[in-house]
């Protein structure tokens, strides 16, 4: 049974977007740590940004996963157009 | 951030543990979308070599660099889609070598996986070099401590059981290493205040290029759109662009040459698109893997325009990193530099002095013509006290430009993203060199070593083998790495291997493909005669001070890219060339019914048996070549 690879992805960024956010959030107090990225706390907006991106890949491996649950494929080395 | 580094590297291992093997991805890749298969194609190239080596390549030469993109990738995936993947599928190939086996013979096949071997030896050697500047540039480690222990590292990995799920880390790496950097260069953008405040900073640059250290920039100033127009330079001429070229040597031996042997040649690309579900898929891989590709300047190209854009900025503090004079070696510096200027030596032999005198302290670095000569004409007409000396002769050091990427995330990144970006630069590097060196152990010890050596061997003796190649294969990886710190910029190394084993081949390949009087001979004698013909020209021919290693130099290019492009086209002419002059004069040993699915005329043609008729290859591809001529306009 092979891995739909939205999963990895979204299980990666959604945990690694949630510790930026909340590292993000816990540091945003900090200005002097948020001049180098030009007064942004980038550590907050982007984690927000990968939470979501990971929490949309995990949304689309589940789904995906309903869809093509029924494998529907060619076994392997056969070759439909040849 | 340790403990943030560690828990992200810990995800790394506990998905690479669940995840047993390629095979996997093979099968999922059967139930899948097809946009998969396009990330795992696109991943197998986006590495952050590509972002490292791009980034400093077009901080190095400006705008132009997205040649590589919008003239040479998308039209030569374009071109692997519509035109060769149906081949390369049809063959029922598992590989590139294996394709050249049944469509010729064996000794194609051998050569072919020799080349690629030695491709694999330096593209690890090349990941060894940037991983261990990384390390030094943001650790502060000593650059040959940061090589062996970095290359011990991944000599314990491959030892160990090796790369177990190397596609799916990949597509992994891929997304950290365009997640973890696209802020950077939102960032970098932001602070130099947009597009139309770079274009004016590189306006600056490029006339008063002494800036950008290049190798040759005496009393030389290029247009203002020099580095921020991708044609008009090229159009102008050689002398107004830092490649040095005309349009004709980037658009064939770059947009021809260089980018169609790689994408359609190069076996762990192509590899990807082969396993997919069915043909359809397998073309409109490449197509679907041409999207993000086409977008990718802004990540890679954007980053290089930022750093020379942020130098020309009073106020910011930023120059493009270079190699560092270290402090105990500066009166070893200042007595070579003393000694040249009472011999009234010329700047170029004043420059090779100083490196000369530096490199027995232990110290490499090489100096900017320009800037020594005119350091050598103020200090011939009056004394310079020492300490402006002394930072007058670190500012005549040569760029490093696969620093520009590294200095970028330091600048602009805190604490947390900084780890981000830190770990996905980290394993990319560190999975390019265990792959290339799983990939060397496996065509040794397989496909060259068990095919023509020592055939019939017990397994524990190929076992064997297998751990003392990789030994081998990281010591010999290891002298790659020190040959490829030689260049300031690692692109500029990755595309001089690619014009030795890509550009032959793909010369080889337009013959194997189109034409079926196409020999075994021809196609071995013309690919060996392809890659002797880069050999000779490098060895006959200078760049930045490399090549001419045969002791005459016939020709010296303006940039080591220059010299690159050229090669390739050299190389690719005289594959075609003999190979098609010595199938004439040979004869044919595969009948048309053993060439049929490997060659265009024997084939018949596909029927379109999936989706609407605006997601066949041809049209898609129309399509997207549509957008990079946009795109190309918009740049102009």
């Amino acid at each position: 049974m092979g891995l739909d690879i939205r999963w990895p992805i979204g299980l990666m960024f959604s945990l690694i977007g949630a510790l930026l956010t909340g590292y993000g959030a816990w540091t945003a107090s900090d200005s002097k740590m948020y001049q180098r990225s030009l007064g942004i706390n980038i550590d907050l907006r982007w984690g927000v940004v990968l939470l979501v991106f990971g929490l949309l890949m995990l949304l689309l491996a589940w789904r995906g996963k309903s869809r093509y649950q029924t494998p529907d494929a060619k076994p392997t080395g056969t070759n439909p157009a040849a | 951030m340790l403990i943030y580094v560690g828990f992200v590297i810990g995800i790394g291992f506990f998905l690479s543990r669940y995840m047993k093997s390629s095979s996997d991805f093979l099968t999922s890749g059967r139930s899948i979308p097809a946009w998969v298969t396009g990330l795992a194609f696109i991943s197998a190239n986006l590495g952050a070599l590509e972002l490292v080596g791009m980034a400093g390549n077009s901080a190095k030469y400006g705008m132009i660099t997205a040649h590589f993109y919008w003239v040479g990738a998308i039209p030569a995936m374009v071109f692997l889609a519509v035109f060769m993947m149906p081949f390369y599928y049809g063959s029922k190939a598992r590989s590139v070598p294996e394709y050249l086996k049944m469509r010729f013979d064996e000794r194609v096949r051998a050569l072919n996986s020799v080349a690629f071997a030695v491709m694999t030896l330096f593209a690890s050697g090349i990941s060894m070099n940037a991983l261990a500047k990384l390390l030094h540039a943001l650790l502060g480690w000593d650059y040959n401590v940061a090589l062996w222990i970095s290359s011990g590292v991944v000599l314990v990995y491959v030892l160990k059981g090796g790369l177990t799920s190397a596609i799916y880390t990949e597509v992994l790496q891929f997304f950290m290493i365009v997640l973890g950097f696209a802020p950077v260069v939102y960032l970098g953008l932001k602070d130099v205040g947009g597009w139309d405040a770079v274009k004016d900073k590189l306006a600056l640059a490029a006339t008063n290029p002494v800036h950008l250290n290049l190798a040759d920039t005496a009393g030389k100033t290029y247009h203002p759109y020099a580095w921020s127009s991708a044609w008009k330079p090229l159009l102008d001429g050689p002398n107004q662009n830092a490649y040095g070229l005309d349009w004709f040597g980037v658009v064939f031996g770059l947009g021809f040459v260089l980018s169609f042997g790689y994408w359609c040649t190069n076996f762990l690309v192509v590899q990807r698109a082969m396993a997919a579900r069915n043909m359809s898929a397998a073309r409109r891989t490449p197509l679907i893997a041409a999207v993000p590709k086409m977008l990718f300047p802004a990540l890679v190209i954007l980053p290089g325009l930022l750093a020379v854009a942020l130098t020309n900025i009073p106020g910011k503090d930023y120059r493009i990193p270079q190699a560092l004079i270290e402090s105990a070696n500066y009166p070893t510096a200042i007595a070579a530099l003393n000694q040249a200027v009472a011999q009234k030596a010329k700047p170029e032999v004043a420059s090779a002095a100083l490196t000369q005198a530096l490199k027995k302290a232990g110290n490499s670095v090489g100096f900017n013509r320009a800037k020594i000569e005119a350091l050598l004409k103020d200090k011939a007409a009056s004394p310079i006290p020492d300490e402006l000396l002394k930072l007058r002769l670190q500012d005549a050091v040569n760029n490093d430009y696969d620093g520009v990427i590294f200095s970028l995330v330091k600048k602009y990144c805190p604490t947390g993203l900084l780890g981000l970006a830190l770990t996905g630069l980290l394993a990319s590097f560190m999975s390019g060199m265990a792959g290339n060196v799983t990939a060397f152990n496996t065509i040794w010890t397989y496909d060259l070593y068990q095919a023509y050596f020592a055939p019939n061997k017990t397994d524990a003796h190929y076992a064997w083998m297998g751990r003392f190649i990789t030994v081998a294969g990281i010591l010999l990886s290891i002298l790659c790495a020190y040959v490829a710190k030689r260049y300031d910029n690692i692109m500029d190394f990755i595309q001089l291997v690619f014009s030795f084993v890509n550009a032959p081949l793909f010369g080889t390949f337009l013959l194997a493909m189109f034409w079926k009087r196409c020999t075994g001979t021809g196609a071995f004698l013309g690919l060996f005669g392809g890659i002797g013909t880069s050999v000779l020209v490098h060895g006959l021919t200078m760049a930045e001070g490399k090549g001419g290693w045969l002791g005459v130099d016939l020709y010296t290019f303006n940039s080591t890219m220059a010299q690159n492009f050229w090669l390739a086209t050299f190389a690719f002419t005289s594959c075609f060339l003999l190979t098609a002059g010595i199938s004439l004069a040979t004869a044919r040993t595969k009948t048309d019914e053993e060439l049929k699915g490997l060659v265009y005329s024997l084939t018949p043609k596909i029927k379109h048996d999936e989706g609407s008729w605006f997601l066949r290859p041809a049209v898609l591809g129309v399509i997207l070549l549509a957008c990079c001529v946009v795109l190309n306009l918009i740049f102009y």
